[in-house]
């Protein structure tokens, strides 16, 4: 299926620190966006899995995973999976850096379900 | 695709239905499954209900299975559903609207229901049983309209329901019909022992009292008793025990005594038809506990899915009751008989009780109160009717002398069961335990944790679980001390500390490196304790590696559930002004605070602040941080002392200020709090305290490693001081000792027990040497620390980034994917 993602300027590298994770506001949707020791970003909507909900935006950066900052669950920022022995998924989005300029993909249909 | 399965039908979405398909989906894939639940709830823990109504836990944390974990299974699932019957014929199951839906094989596993005394007035509003969330829901709504709430019957589950009323602030009376509470479990001894410990709790109690009549209007006023008493009360709670569900198995024509009868592989009367579960009856016997549905599950299962399985035989069930701070135990048969010998240990001074029956030298049964901790292997020991050794008896009835619990460990262990449970709350039995240590090389508690969910939830059989990794690795067991600090490394505290001064490890980083960390950046629990370690080594040099910050200490605010934090405020030793309070009064409305808290701790919380506000709330309150989220000295708590108090003695809250002062900001293993008394009544509860102070007339005496907490300990008397700096020197050389030795997360309470009070004496009060060593240490590190929320405001860069959000301009292009 085809999908449509546009673009969101969302600052320059400098406003993430490394390890860190900060939330970006995109069209009322709160995303939070993570920065590795290797220098990648990673995006995934703030919202953790876990039944009680509650952000992820300020979890501990482990390599290219976090751990959330309620329930210490243990998600890969690459695909937005749940660790064992919790269970989970966190829709992810593609980061673009272009010339130090941070961009967010987002799917034109806010599509929050998980795809089959 | 799925037409080739066979249709499997669950009727009933509760603990005993779920944990059979659970064990069925490890088996085969080879059933289309259904479950039909009458609660609008996913499968949630039961035995966890009483929890919800006390308060420690919610309904989303006793969710055993979530909603995902049906769909991840493709199991259909309708919640609010309820089902009418099975017809054999067609074998179609039918809803009561009437829906019908083909199977191939059914399983009842309908559950109980409180039994409803059927005396006059039992329909009378505010009267409910206790048995679901909805139940659980009104007693707590109750709590909120009503006062005084009468509980009918004593057993497990009318004592759980009583406690949890009471935390909810509603006077309560248990009404029981019987001389003894859960005679159903325990003997004469051990309930008069709970029932004091829970008077003691605040439960009133009404014994051999029949009620024969609900009184007053269309909402019940009270109980009228057989002997002509009345109890007035505006809630009654009936809890007089449990039957079976089985409505269904009847209108279908099932064969139904008091449960669902089923055989040794759960079969009932009907072709492909099984019950499991509260709602059956198996050889006589219908269980109300949750090990037996557990045992009855796993048979059923291999049954279903044609793997080879020994018959269910019954079980023979323990009890534990889950009221804080009250322990009992029992298993197997528990009142003395003619044919019995009785070993039995009373102790009114510590309050435990323990006694052991056997029956022709085997263990026939054991009542425990108080101490439990032989708990498991009793349980162990009376299933398998073991006979009675003096290695067994030293073991559990001796004095408790060091050296013999190896001994103990692999007694118990090595005779257990594969198919055994050990995880009641999670469902895991020893098998699944022993192939993850062999097929995983797993060789911590934690690992298996992560593996298997063994001691997940509610963490009661964790010991067994070491014990098992005992038994499996033999001499490559290594006790908990020796394990290393998490999964990144089989380094111990010691040796990592070690390792820091020996190499002149300067940075998270290099520690790993050096040290061969399994994963490159560590993990949430192993980050934050080196950071902890090399800022106390090198409290000059160590830059803070806020990365590697617990999110509350690296914001210096506590982060709630919903992403909101909280602020406190430094006052110190709990004294405010009137000037300080109109500001907090202020900044709270300005910034739309929702709630204003009083602590435990004598401070104010101002709760529920955005992050983005955080740095403006701290400026504007122009107050020092109260250091209410860190791993730090929290608060010093205070009486009035002999500045107002007409019993006073010494100046409690100046001294608590001071201390305040002198010690806040510094970096601890685990958070830390004081209280300073000025006279023996004890006001402001020092025995609960990391540092406890109770001045007298002469000067003060000090206490350490109380813990009002999770695992509560009485402060151990450190030593007596007559003067003001003597008190403050002592507490820093404490500190510093307590700072240096201390793993990081372990309270004082825990470091006391494993250094030994003497060992900290020693080091502290009779070498002064070392003490004005640790002084020096401690002065050097105080003089490193600074003000966090003011540092925070001066650096506009950590501002921006930390507590400011980004907000996404339009989007500039389209890409098509």
């Amino acid at each position: 299926m085809d999908k449509t993602v546009k673009y969101y300027p969302a600052g320059s590298l400098e406003d993430y620190y490394v390890q860190m994770g900060r939330v970006v506001h995109i069209e009322g949707q709160e995303i939070a966006v993570f920065r590795t020791t290797s220098g990648e970003l990673y995006a995934l909507d703030n919202r953790s899995p876990h039944p009680k909900g509650g952000p992820l935006a300020e979890g501990m950066v482990s390599g290219h995973f976090i751990y959330d900052p309620l329930y210490d669950w243990k998600i890969d920022l690459r695909d937005g999976l749940v660790q064992a022995p919790d269970h989970g998924e966190v829709q992810t989005h593609q980061v673009l850096i272009e010339e130090g300029t941070v961009s967010i993909g987002m799917n034109s249909r806010h599509e929050q379900g998980i795809g089959t | 695709m799925k037409a080739d399965k066979e249709k499997l039908i669950v009727i009933g979405n509760g603990m005993a239905g779920i944990s059979t398909v659970e064990q069925i989906l490890k088996l085969s894939g080879s059933y289309d499954i259904t479950v039909f639940g009458s609660e609008p709830h996913p499968n949630y823990n039961r035995i966890m209900l009483s929890y919800v109504l006390e308060g420690s836990k919610t309904i989303n944390d006793i969710i055993l299975n979530d909603l995902n974990w049906y769909e991840d299974h493709g199991i259909k699932l309708y919640t609010d559903t309820t089902v009418a019957r099975i017809d054999s014929v067609t074998r179609r199951v039918i809803t009561e609207d009437g829906a019908s839906m083909p199977y191939d094989k059914a399983i009842i596993a309908t559950g109980s229901s409180p039994l409803i005394l059927p005396i006059p007035g039992c329909d009378k509003q505010g009267v409910v049983g206790f048995r679901n969330i909805e139940d659980c829901n009104q007693m707590i709504e109750a709590a909120r309209s009503y006062r005084s709430a009468a509980v009918i019957g004593g057993g497990l589950l009318g004592l759980e329901a009583a406690k949890g009323l009471v935390s909810l602030g509603m006077q309560v009376t248990v009404v029981h019909l019987m001389e003894d509470l859960m005679e159903r479990q325990l003997d004469h001894q051990a309930a008069l022992m709970l029932k004091d410990e829970l008077e003691r709790q605040g439960i009133g109690f009404a014994m051999e009292k029949k009620t024969t009549e609900l009184i007053g209007g269309k909402r019940v006023e009270g109980l009228r008793f057989s002997d002509g008493t009345e109890l007035a009360c505006d809630f009654v709670v009936m809890a007089a025990g449990i039957k079976p569900n089985t409505s269904v198995a009847k209108a279908s024509g099932i064969a139904v005594k008091r449960g669902i009868v089923v055989d040794d592989f759960m079969r009932t009367s009907m072709h492909h038809v099984y019950a499991v579960g509260e709602c059956n009856e198996h050889r006589g016997v219908c269980y109300g506990l949750v090990a037996p549905l557990f045992e009855q599950g796993n048979v059923l299962a291999k049954h279903i899915c044609g793997v080879a399985t020994q018959p269910y035989e019954g079980s023979i069930v323990s009890t534990k009751l889950k009221i804080s701070g009250v322990d009992v135990f029992s298993a197997g048969e528990f009142i003395e008989g003619p044919m019995h010998t009785v070993i039995a240990a009373q102790n009114d001074w510590k309050h435990t009780y323990k006694k052991i029956l056997l029956q022709d030298g085997k263990i026939a049964g054991a009542v425990l109160f108080g101490d439990v901790t032989e708990a498991a292997p009793l349980q162990k020991l009376v299933k398998e009717h073991a006979l009675m050794t003096d290695d067994i008896y030293n073991e559990i009835m001796g004095g408790g002398c060091c050296g013999s619990s190896g001994a103990k460990k692999s007694l118990s262990v090595e005779t257990m069961a594969s198919e055994e449970i050990v995880c009641g709350c999670n469902g895991v039995t020893k098998q699944m335990i022993v192939e993850a240590i062999t097929e995983q090389g797993l060789t911590t508690v934690e690992e298996i944790k992560a593996c298997t969910g063994a001691t997940r939830s509610c963490g009661g059989c964790k010991p067994v679980v070491e014990q098992i990794l005992q038994y499996v690795l033999g001499d490559g067991f290594q006790s908990e001390s020796k394990q290393g600090i998490c999964g990144c490394t089989k380094l111990s505290r010691d040796e990592i500390v070690a390792e820091i001064r020996g190499k002149g490890l300067k940075t998270i980083r290099e520690v790993m490196n050096v040290l061969e960390w399994s994963h490159p950046e560590g993990c949430s629990k192993c980050r934050p304790a080196l950071n902890y370690y090399l800022g106390m080594v090198y409290p000059a040099e160590h830059e803070d590696e806020k990365a590697s910050r617990f999110v509350n200490e690296r914001l210096h605010a506590n982060i709630q559930k919903d992403g909101t934090y909280t602020v406190v405020p430094r006052m110190y030793g709990g004294v405010t002004t009137p000037e300080d309070l109109k500001r907090i009064a202020d900044v709270s409305l300005k910034y739309d605070v929702k709630v204003v808290k009083v602590t435990g701790g004598q401070r104010l919380d101002l709760i529920g602040v955005k992050k983005e506000d955080l740095p403006k709330v701290w400026e504007e309150l122009d107050m020092p941080s109260g250091y209410a989220y860190a791993k730090s000295l929290r608060t010093v708590k205070t009486c009035v002392g002999s500045q107002f108090c007409r019993f006073g003695t010494q100046d409690s809250m100046a001294m608590g200020a001071l201390l305040e002062r002198k010690f806040e900001r510094l970096d601890f293993p685990a958070k830390f709090k004081m209280a300073v008394n000025g006279c023996p009544r004890n006001c402001a509860e020092s025995c609960t305290k990391d540092i406890g102070i109770v001045g007298n007339d002469g000067g003060w005496e000090i206490f350490v490693g109380g813990n009002g907490g999770i695992k509560p300990r009485i402060a151990d008397s450190f030593c007596k001081v007559k003067t003001d700096q003597e008190l403050v020197d002592i507490c820093g050389a404490v500190i510093q000792l307590y700072r240096e030795t201390g793993k990081y997360l372990e309270r004082t309470s825990e470091w006391v027990e494993r250094m030994g009070l003497e060992a900290i004496q020693a080091a502290v009060l009779e070498d002064e040497e070392q003490r004005m060593q640790l002084l020096d240490r401690n002065n050097f590190a105080l003089q490193q620390v600074e003000e966090p929320w003011s540092q925070v405001l001066r650096q506009n860069g950590t501002r921006r980034v930390m507590y400011g959000e980004v907000i996404g301009d339009a989007p500039h292009n389209q890409l098509e994917v």
